[in-house]
């Protein structure tokens, strides 16, 4: 595959999930993506998004083929910087070429059409997912018959960046980093959980945070004076810690690059970004997501108005912060069963 | 409110729509006139609404629906981008009526504008007697109203003869039908359609 950058990636391999049948006429499709951390377990035991996917849930296995993909430049399966250079028969590790969400979704699309699916009937994720839609919609419209971006954007802010760039230095300045080549040693663990801490506490609110911990103090007893006192303290160790056990340093260095570069406008017009989309759109924030809050999603919707673009907006009243597109079950499930029935009914607000 | 009262307004409402129009609802509200006028006039509909509870029963009828306050105005939409614009039992409850009006008329070919009269008769009677009104088309207790401007038949047309607006059809409605004599005194709710500018 040539990548967006210019540079050429393969042999390729796609990690995927399916959930539910494909009917012949193969026109209930629909493709989930996933989020930074995120990969193709999205439904049954430990999916990060069972919640909506299943039978009689939102996305209802009953009615719906889904089909969820883990990202290139990941690590749970698709080929990414801990995948085998074939040119070196080692790890890529930093020689792995730069990626971007367009690639991400170039590769989603190679899939569907190895699939030989035509026409998804709809494309869903939330976070970097929602950018992977919002991809979708401007590369390809003639492939989806609905989108649904949640809690994202369509270019990321100097604050998502510096958000991403702390945690990539916290990263790169681990001494187990080497420079992004220390597969067959020991992994930059420190860091990446590190990164993962801040990225967690991104996701929460402060209310949310408050709920959770307070200012509970841990009751077993501390062999050092700094070690996790608070509550919520030893949530974000035990967050990044576990993290460090399932995901590669060096992809959430790609990854986060790709999601900073995202830049659907980038100097166009905001009329001419969705020109020509005919499906029908659901997009969805949160009220209390200050990483991606809502008036980035209003944006979004601003681009499908100007465009003409047949949508559908709901702020979600949550306390949870970004975390709400995962936690926030029961809205999320009303609104997208409901709108997924007028998809697939061929029921229009339109003729 | 009466659902007697509802179904007239939307049946007149439903004349006055062209067959395939495209339509956008200035608060929608639970999309039940939308959701008609798909049915019956195959429009093209887009709904706007503040609720988030309200918005979620648009989307079950299938309704494409934005979460949004009136009051910011309509400025993503170009001039005459829709057939109609509605603004049914909604100019009364936004804080701006005045520019909700120019934006309708900016974006609609035509717009439809229906409140209630607060000088009907069993108002009026209500005020002698010392007591704000409170009736089928003004259900609400003065506090807990979601209704911020008051103004009758009469000061609806005089609002357009002083903003130049024209007025195309007019329907002063009562429980039944339609007041023909007397409408600012005998109707209780007024059913505009205007001109676009």
């Amino acid at each position: 595959m040539v990548l967006e950058l210019g540079e050429k990636l393969g042999p390729l391999t796609v990690a995927y999930e399916t959930y539910g049948k494909l009917n012949p006429q193969k026109s209930n499709a629909i493709l989930v993506a996933h989020a930074l951390s995120g990969d193709s377990h999205a439904a049954g035991s430990n999916g990060w998004w069972d919640s909506l996917i299943g039978p009689g849930k939102g996305l209802d296995t009953n009615r719906y083929f889904v089909i969820c993909s883990n990202v290139i430049g990941g690590c749970r399966g698709s080929t990414g910087p801990s995948s085998l250079n074939p040119k070196t028969g080692k790890p890529y590790g930093t020689d792995f070429p730069l990626i971007t969400v367009g690639d991400m979704v170039q590769a989603q699309k190679n899939l569907i059409e190895h699939l030989g699916i035509h026409k998804l009937l709809s494309v869903i994720g939330g976070s970097m997912g929602g950018m992977q839609v919002l991809q979708w919609m401007m590369s390809f419209p003639e492939k989806i018959g609905s989108a649904i971006p949640i809690a994202t954007t369509m270019k990321h802010t100097p604050q998502q960046i510096a958000f991403n760039e702390v945690g990539r230095q916290a990263i790169m300045a681990d001494p187990d980093w080497k420079g992004g080549h220390y597969y067959g040693s020991a992994v930059p663990a420190k860091g990446l959980a590190v990164a993962r801490m801040i990225g967690h506490i991104t996701y929460m609110s402060d209310v949310s945070m408050a709920e959770k911990f307070g200012r509970r103090i841990r009751q077993d007893k501390q062999p050092f004076k700094f070690s996790p006192e608070f509550e919520v303290e030893g949530y974000l160790q035990n967050r990044g810690d576990n993290f460090v056990k399932r995901f590669d340093a060096n992809s959430y260095l790609y990854i986060t690059k790709a999601i900073d570069y995202f830049n659907l406008q980038n100097g166009k017009n905001a009329a001419c970004i969705f020109n020509g989309l005919k499906t029908r759109v659901l997009v969805i924030s949160f009220k209390s997501d200050w990483l991606y809050p809502t008036y980035q999603s209003l944006g979004i919707v601003k681009a499908c108005k100007l465009a003409g673009v047949d949508t559908t907006y709901c702020e979600i009243n949550s306390s949870y912060g970004h975390d709400s597109f995962l936690l926030e079950t029961k809205q999320e499930n009303e609104l997208i069963s409901h709108f997924l029935h007028g998809v697939s009914n061929g029921q229009r607000g339109s003729q | 409110m009466d659902s007697k009262a509802i179904k007239i307004e939307h049946r007149i409402i439903l004349e006055w729509v062209k067959e395939g129009a495209s339509v956008l609802d200035l608060g929608c509200g639970d999309g039940e006139l939308l959701a008609l006028l798909i049915a019956k006039k195959h429009v093209h509909a887009q709904g706007i609404e503040l609720s988030e509870d309200t918005i979620r029963r648009c989307v079950a009828l299938g309704l494409s629906v934005f979460q949004q306050d009136i009051d910011t105005g309509l400025s993503e939409y170009a001039n005459s981008s829709f057939d109609y614009v509605i603004l049914n039992q909604t100019l009364q409850q936004v804080k701006k009526p005045d520019f909700a009006v120019k934006e309708a008329l900016r974006v609609g070919k035509q717009v439809i504008i229906g409140f209630p009269n607060f000088v009907h008769v069993s108002a009026r009677l209500q005020i002698l007697k010392g007591r704000v009104p409170v009736n089928r088309a003004l259900p609400y207790e003065w506090y807990d109203t979601p209704n911020l401007h008051f103004l009758g038949i009469a000061d609806f047309k005089n609002y357009c003869k002083k903003r130049k607006i024209l007025i195309e059809k007019s329907a002063p409605l009562t429980k039944k039908g339609i007041a023909k004599l007397f409408p600012n005194l005998l109707a209780e709710r007024g059913l505009f359609l205007l001109k676009g500018t």
